[in-house]
This record gives structure tokens, C-alpha cells and sequence, in this order.
């Protein structure tokens, strides 16, 4: 551990170096604004913290990850393609589908709005971390029982957001549930289905 | 997405600080709208100083009424006991907004500063006065369903897109903000601006300045409010018109009512001359609709959204019908 930290700072520091003697040249050829500015400035240390990475220590699905990672990479980004966790669904990337539905501790958030930097230190889980080892959980039972969707792309962001409406005490009604899963868009229109699905869950009583 | 530093915070202080000494630097919150405006480019901070960790989310009551901070989630304000007796209209205005997962997201001070959702604010090949000032404005004279019928100029007829500022503005509430020079008051109706030469100004927050909570007064208007919310969809989507409506009533007559708008004008539009006029009248819909005519004096289409001439003051009667029904 003591060693890869070292390595990793070495990095840091070998990149830091190398942007210091070539900031002229890394300025002309990448040229956003923030990159020209600080050249002008001669403020070499800025350009290197606009692109350095950053430590970030995370649990997801009870398993302790610790990266690093640019500021601006989403939760869901780090999800699919740095942890390879490709359950999550990346649909509009605008926070307009609720296909990338995540808990963080605990409660449903859109991960593609979450910078990723933002979970330090907390717990977030995924479509994948819902199951008990090859046990499906009840909410996924009753999907596939219900046909809770036809191409099944928005399903994980349905069943992560289905658990929490659940669990906040939002299901009583199919009317309350329709409310309640508004933040997720299915455009197969398997939304009848989806709503039997938690009524079902709901009424069946498990823990979810 | 650009490039950009980023940097938590743990004291009002270090992040006022962090502001003040980066001109580039902005504030993150729950994320939910500035993310997205990265994403798209039409706002591009090289520093965000994340601000989550401040000890600014707590709802408590004080002497005169209650005090909501900063950070305090949509979701955890909307369900707050406390909110939800004293002012329900908050309480539903909030519940009309966004999604679950958003509400889980989103603050009230990041709710107060989301900026508009005008098609040409977001489209960065498009001109539009408040992304690039002096660029003009595609929205006069283009696609203009979503906008404003109150307060626009000739650079910008944008609208604010909140439901919770709506509840705010009714419910009189103040503004609390911490900068480089100490705090400040600012009452909620100052705080929006209208457009005017300076679409690019949504508020008068000055720069550096950061919200700390909102002061909510005690009123007698809980029994009889209604937030209701006209939109392309049943949920999850921007308002075409709104309107938050609380009332007192004794003996038929309203003793005290306030009455607010939502996406009709580029900052909460509150309703005092129709609010003065009901005032010692019948709650009837007679003088519902009289008072929503009297709101209209100065209402003027931009060519697409015509239908909110007509819009607004039905939603406004019917708001103030269903409040006043209540038991």
C-alpha cells in the first residue's frame, strides 16, 4: 500500500515536472481557457491541478474502492468505465431519464449528475449490489414476473428507484407510485407493468 | 465537460475565501443543474469549491418562524414536519418539482441559483443575451412556448424555473448570504432579477457571496394553501404557468392571502395588487377571477406562448378555489 502510494505521488509529481517544462507547448496544442490563462500567467501550478487526478475513497456494493480520478468524471462514469460496473444505464447523461438511478447512502440520486469526487467516503449501491449472492432480490422477482419492461435499458434505474420508493414509504397507492417513479422514463411504455411490479413487492410485504 | 480544479470546503469561511480568490471558481452543491450546464458547455468554471461538507443543512425553528439552511435537500425540506405544518404551500410547491432523485440532490440554496431552462440558454450554437451577453436573444421571435409573459425585455424573455422560490417569494421569506464583507439580508422578492439590460444577472447575490439559509416568518395562512402546477406532463417536467395561493378566511371573507407565479416571468411573480383586492372580500370564485383579471393587467404574449394569456389566470382561480376548499 505505502508503496503504491508512493508510486502514485511519484506520478503526480513526474507529470507536474514534465508539464512545468513544456507548459508552452501542452498550452498551444491543448488551448482551453483555463490552460492559455495560466500559461499567460506563468502560473504552471494551476495548469497542472486542472488536469490532475484526485484520490477518492468510495464503498460500492459493501466493497471498499479507492481511486483516482479526474474532478470531472461522474459517479456514473466511474461506475461503467473505470469499476466496469455496466449495470448502471447511461441514457440522456442529463438527469432527464433516471436510467443511471443509484442509492448513495441510501437514498436514490441520478449518478450522472454526481461528480464522482462527491461520494468520498460514502456508500453507494448499484443494480448490482442489490441481489443476495444468486438470490434475485424481491423488487427484480417481481419484474420478471410483472414484464416490468420490454428492452430492459431503463430497468436498473426503474429497480433501484422502485427499492427507494418502497422504502420511503411511497408506494401505498399505484397513483402515489406513479408519482414516485416519475424520475424514470421507460420509453417502451412498460410502465402499467412496472407499477404491478411494486404494488406487488409492496403488498407482499418482504423487507426490500 | 472542461477541464477544472476542485476543491471541499469544511467552514463558510475557506469557501467564501476560495471564491474570492478565484474569479473562475464556483460553488457546487447538489450538482444537479450546474453539472448538467458543464456538461453542455454553457458554463464553464475552472474551479468548483464543493461545498457539502458546510454544517448548513439543518431546519430550525426560531422566535418569529423557521430557519432552512443553505443545504438543506428539496426532499428533507418538502418532508420536514416542521415545513409541513407551519408552511405546506413550501411543502407542495417542493414535491411539484423535478424528480425523487433530483429532490434528493438538489438544495435550496442550488434551487434559488438553477438557472433558466430556455432551449436557446442551453443551445450554445444559438445567440442568447444571458450565456453570451450581447449576442441577442433567439427566443424572441423563435420557439418561445416555455416563456415569459411578465417583466421580459427586449434581450431576454427567459423564465425562472423554480416551484420552491414561487412558495418562497409568497411566503415572504429572507434571504441570508455570507461574503468577504459579513452577512446580509436579502428580502426573497429582492433577490431575483427582472432581465432587464442584464439577462446575465439571474439574482443580486454579489460576486463571492454565498446563501446561507432563508428565513420563513410565521403566518395564519397554513389552512387553505394550494401549489398548482400546469405542465406538458403530470410530473417531472418544467411548469408552463403555476401558482402558489395561501389563504386566511373567517367567516367566509379572506382576512390574509398571498399569491405567487411560476414560469411567467424571469423571477417568482408575485401577485400584490390581486392579493390587496381580495383582501376583507368573499372567498368566492366570483372575486377569484376578478383578482386573476386584475393580474393580467400587464401580461403580454410573445407570439408562442399566447396560451398562457389565458393559462395563468385559470390556474390562478383554480388554485385559489381548491385552497379555499380546504377543511
Amino acid at each position: 500500500m505505502d508503496d503504491q502510494l508512493k508510486n502514485e505521488e511519484h506520478t503526480g509529481t513526474s507529470r507536474r515536472s514534465f508539464l512545468k517544462k513544456s507548459s508552452l507547448i501542452t498550452a498551444l496544442a491543448l488551448t482551453p481557457d483555463p490552460v492559455l490563462k495560466a500559461a499567460e500567467k506563468g502560473v504552471d501550478e494551476q495548469i497542472a491541478s486542472a488536469i490532475e487526478t484526485m484520490p477518492l475513497n468510495v464503498m460500492i456494493n459493501g466493497v471498499k474502492q479507492s481511486v483516482r480520478i479526474e474532478p470531472r468524471v461522474t459517479l456514473l462514469d466511474l461506475l461503467r468505465e473505470r469499476l466496469h460496473l455496466t449495470g448502471t444505464k447511461k441514457g440522456c447523461d442529463h438527469g432527464q431519464c433516471g436510467a443511471c438511478t443509484v442509492h448513495v447512502d441510501g437514498e436514490r440520486v441520478n449518478s450522472c449528475l454526481t461528480l464522482a469526487l462527491t461520494t468520498e467516503g460514502r456508500e453507494v449501491t448499484t443494480i448490482e449490489g442489490l441481489a443476495d449472492g444468486d438470490n434475485l432480490h424481491p423488487m427484480q422477482e417481481a419484474f420478471l414476473e410483472h414484464d416490468g419492461f420490454q428492452c430492459g435499458y431503463c430497468t436498473p434505474g426503474q429497480i433501484m428507484s422502485a427499492v427507494c420508493c418502497i422504502r420511503e414509504g411511497h408506494a401505498s397507492t399505484p397513483e402515489e407510485v406513479r408519482e414516485y417513479m416519475s424520475g424514470n422514463i421507460c420509453r417502451c411504455g412498460a410502465y402499467s407493468n412496472i407499477v404491478d411490479a411494486i404494488m406487488d413487492v409492496k403488498q407482499g410485504g418482504k423487507k426490500v | 465537460m472542461n477541464q477544472f480544479s476542485y476543491v471541499r470546503v469544511t467552514s463558510k469561511e475557506s469557501a467564501i475565501a476560495a471564491l474570492a480568490k478565484d474569479k473562475t471558481a464556483m460553488f457546487l452543491a447538489g450538482g444537479t443543474n450546474l453539472v448538467d450546464l458543464m456538461k453542455s458547455g454553457v458554463t464553464n468554471p475552472e474551479r468548483l469549491v464543493d461545498i457539502n461538507k458546510l454544517p448548513l443543512a439543518t431546519i430550525e425553528e426560531t422566535k418569529t418562524g423557521l430557519r432552512i439552511g443553505a443545504l438543506a435537500k428539496n426532499t428533507a425540506v418538502a418532508e420536514n414536519d416542521l415545513v409541513i405544518k407551519h408552511f405546506p404551500l413550501l411543502s407542495q410547491a417542493l414535491k411539484a418539482g423535478a424528480s425523487p432523485q433530483l429532490r434528493n440532490m438538489a438544495t435550496v440554496g442550488g434551487n434559488m441559483m438553477q438557472r433558466t431552462r430556455c432551449h436557446y440558454f442551453y443551445d450554445t450554437a444559438m445567440p442568447c443575451n444571458k450565456r453570451n451577453p450581447g449576442s441577442g436573444c433567439g427566443a424572441i421571435g423563435g420557439f418561445s412556448r416555455m416563456h415569459a409573459i411578465f417583466g421580459a425585455s427586449d434581450k431576454c424573455i427567459a423564465v425562472h424555473p423554480s416551484d420552491m422560490c414561487v412558495a418562497l417569494a409568497a411566503l415572504d421569506a429572507t434571504v441570508i448570504v455570507a461574503g468577504p464583507k459579513g452577512e446580509r439580508k436579502i428580502p426573497f422578492g429582492d433577490f431575483h432579477r427582472l432581465p432587464g439590460d442584464t439577462p446575465q444577472q439571474d439574482n443580486n447575490l454579489q460576486r463571492g457571496e454565498l446563501i446561507i439559509a432563508v428565513d420563513i416568518p410565521f403566518n395564519q395562512l397554513s389552512a387553505n394553501t394550494h401549489y398548482l402546477k400546469v405542465r406538458d406532463r403530470a410530473s417531472y417536467a418544467f411548469a408552463l404557468v403555476s401558482a402558489g395561493a395561501a389563504m386566511q378566511i373567517k367567516g367566509g371573507n379572506i382576512t390574509d392571502v398571498r399569491l405567487a407565479l411560476g414560469g411567467v416571468a424571469h423571477k417568482p411573480w408575485r401577485l400584490k395588487e390581486a392579493e390587496a383586492w381580495l383582501k376583507g372580500k368573499p372567498a368566492t370564485e366570483e372575486n377569484f377571477r376578478k383578482a386573476a383579471e386584475l393580474s393580467m393587467a400587464q401580461a403580454k404574449s410573445q407570439g408562442g406562448n399566447a396560451f398562457k394569456l389565458t393559462l395563468a389566470p385559470n390556474t390562478i382561480v383554480e388554485a385559489l378555489k381548491t385552497a379555499a376548499a380546504q377543511a
